[in-house]
């Protein structure tokens, strides 16, 4: 029973954790047709700038009020980054769906190079609060704090991703362009504002999953984002691609999936599993769980 | 990126060119269509009996075993990506799976001759069928979405078939350190220094097999629908041509030469790593295609030696003394191969839309903008 709890607690802070990436792509990848690898880029430069911010930052720490400001730090600097990326590289491109990925695959290789270029290839120690560093009983089993932090995080980044969408005016622009950018564009509402807007957004939840995926793991490494990031693909493709809240169902479907199959069976094969599923989803229902890439075309 | 790469044309084709002088003002293409292929075979053909030592481009001799065994290399890719342009150039499918077909018969061919001590030949034989079989079975699948989603599924699988090497659950595939070649089951020509040329013969023939088979391919009615595919695929749907087996058997003869030329590079490199597995050997397959040309005859082939012949010398740079000299804010990113690829992939979007190929047609549209420019003020 106490395995079970631990797994399925394990399994939601990794669900947690492909939600907070997955999330930004699949409202990327919805708005604008462009998959973007560069968001495991993002991932590394918040991870690596929440790491650099504990250490050198003067207020920073890792703990307490220190640690949120290096998150905080970290999220800007993945923020920043974003919106770099969309004005410098993605936005000269517009309409030319295949040069975007093609330069946001450029990015993930070489970000990811230049971080191991400063920081060295060997896993950094990531700094971790007191207060959630210890573990906790649940119905018998001891879960580490950080699990639980994860879930809440993500959690309140669904809720304001889902408030984003519903109540404020980019949000509703956001939603059309998804639906039908040609006719938003037709109205005369200006549609690139709003994909800086979501480049940035997805910047800042990488980043902040670069921040908690130090957590997770402890360390953090440069091409972290890389690997978490092809989960969180599969995310988005068993998500349906365009929906927040099927990408959410998704994240802690393939999360939990993992934990198990990697428990119970050989370790590896929890990554295989989720393969499977994939498989099994695509073959059952054509494009994802929301059934809207069918149509799509790069 | 699909403008003006077009070049796959019959021979014939090039009179049309020539019976509307208003839209081309070029000459008529006076050299026929066999040439271009037979000049290249020739100086392939020929290079191992040649003793011209290439300072600073190559390091001993042309017909020197390590320059034969770069060459060799180099042609092995060079096929690889002309099977991966089958699918991203010529039938417009975006696979980030590609490196796993060629792991696939690489990897086999290396466990029939090591565990199971089966000869090369057989080896070879079951590892080509059976990575044409998985490409068909994954393509199946996976071309039930289209687009980028299909990139993502096609990366999934790859990377699914990435884990399963590195971490090895049966002990068999050696984790990262790979598996190297058996060399009682292969035959004498192909073990030992002195045999190199031998392998850079069987690179030679990769590589025209490769190129061969696609450019057939790409002439038969197949090749028009992919092109038609490649141009607007709903339109070739409602033509009354149902698209997906043309992108199926596109997917399975582009894995099947995948495999192959895992095989082959199996023998050429003496062993097989799990580099060969990663989603990033699959981007660089597609950094040279995008480098040379996509849908161009000799783009990938081009775009593969050059990316290939560039990537060594680098390393060998990184490895002498010649960087040690810079700041170590330069050298630093520029130990990074990966940095450097990533970067080049950035500047190629940017630069050089089209790639190498399509270089002489830019330079010359220049030269006669300007030409009009003088004559005409």
């Amino acid at each position: 029973m106490s395995t079970v709890v631990l797994l399925v607690v394990t399994g939601l802070g990794l669900g947690a954790l492909y939600f907070l990436i997955a999330s930004g792509l699949s409202l990327i990848f919805g708005l604008m047709d462009v998959l973007n690898f560069a968001h495991g880029a993002f991932l590394s430069i918040g991870a690596y700038a929440t790491w650099w911010a504990s250490v050198h930052l003067p207020g920073a720490g890792p703990d307490g009020l220190g640690f949120l400001v290096s998150v905080a730090f970290g999220v800007a600097a993945g923020t920043l980054a974003a919106t770099l990326v969309e004005l410098g590289v993605i936005r000269p491109l517009y309409g030319r769906h295949r040069e975007q990925i093609l330069v946001t695959v450029g990015l993930s290789l070489a970000v990811p190079a230049l971080v191991q270029a400063v920081w060295g290839a060997d896993p950094l120690q990531f700094p971790r609060p007191a207060l959630v560093s210890g573990t906790v009983p649940l119905l018998g089993a001891a879960i580490p704090t950080d699990r639980f932090l994860l879930i809440a995080v993500a959690a309140l980044v669904l809720v304001g991703l889902l408030l984003f969408g519903s109540r404020t005016r980019y949000g509703l622009i956001v939603r059309a362009g998804v639906e039908d950018r040609a006719m938003v564009t037709a109205l005369g509402i200006d549609v690139r504002r709003s994909f800086t807007l979501v480049f940035a957004i997805g910047g800042a939840a990488a980043a902040l999953a670069g921040a908690l995926g130090g957590l997770y793991f402890g360390v953090i490494t440069p091409f972290q984002g890389t690997s978490l990031l092809i989960f969180a693909f599969i995310v988005v493709v068993i998500g349906g691609t365009t929906s927040t809240v099927g990408c959410a169902v998704a994240s802690v479907a393939v999360g939990l999936i993992q934990q198990f199959a990697n428990y119970y069976t050989v370790a590896g094969l929890g990554d295989i599993a989720v393969v499977i599923v994939l498989a099994a989803v695509l073959l059952t229902r054509r494009g994802g769980l929301a059934g809207v890439t069918a149509g799509r075309v790069a | 990126m699909n403008v003006d790469t077009d070049t796959n044309r019959a021979p014939g084709t090039s009179a049309t060119a020539a019976a509307t002088p208003v839209a081309d003002v070029r000459r008529p293409r006076r050299v026929p269509g066999w040439a271009a292929p037979a000049v290249v075979a020739v100086l392939l053909l020929t290079l191992p009996f040649s003793t011209l030592p290439l300072p600073g481009v190559l390091e001993g001799t042309l017909n020197s075993p390590a320059t034969l065994h770069l060459l060799a290399t180099c042609l092995v890719f060079g096929g690889l990506a002309t099977s991966y342009d089958l699918l991203y150039g010529r039938v417009g499918l975006l696979s980030f799976g590609h490196a796993l077909y060629f792991a696939a018969g690489a990897y086999l061919a290396a466990l029939l001759m090591g565990t199971l001590e089966l000869p090369l030949l057989w080896s070879a034989l079951i590892a080509v069928v059976s990575g044409t079989a998985l490409s068909l079975v994954l393509g199946a699948v996976s071309l039930r979405v289209s687009g980028i989603a299909l990139a993502m599924v096609t990366l999934a699988f790859a990377q699914a078939g990435s884990i399963l090497v590195i971490r090895d659950p049966g002990r068999l595939t050696g984790g990262e350190e790979g598996l190297s070649l058996n060399p009682d089951t292969v035959p004498g020509a192909f073990i030992g220094v002195v045999n190199t040329v031998n392998l850079y013969w069987l690179a030679v023939a990769y590589a025209a097999v490769a190129v061969g088979v696609v450019w057939w391919l790409g002439a038969t009615p197949v090749g028009r629908v992919w092109r038609g595919i490649r141009a607007n695929e709903q339109r070739v749907s409602v033509l009354g041509v149902n698209p997906y087996p043309y992108k199926l058997a596109a997917f399975t003869v582009a894995g099947g030469l995948a495999s192959l030329g895992g095989v082959v590079y199996l023998l050429v490199a003496g062993g097989v790593t799990s580099a060969i597995t990663t989603a990033e050997f699959t981007l660089t397959l597609l950094v040279m295609v995008s480098l040379g040309g996509a849908g161009t005859r000799w783009g990938p082939l081009l775009g593969a030696v050059v990316y290939t012949y560039v990537d060594h010398r680098l390393l060998q740079l990184a490895a002498s003394d010649v960087f040690d000299t810079l700041p170590s804010a330069v050298r630093a990113p520029l130990s990074q191969p990966l940095f450097i690829l990533g970067t080049l992939f950035v500047l190629l979007v940017f630069f050089f839309p089209g790639g190498l190929t399509a270089l002489p047609g830019r330079v010359r549209a220049a030269l006669r903008d300007r030409g009009r420019a003088t004559t005409a003020p």
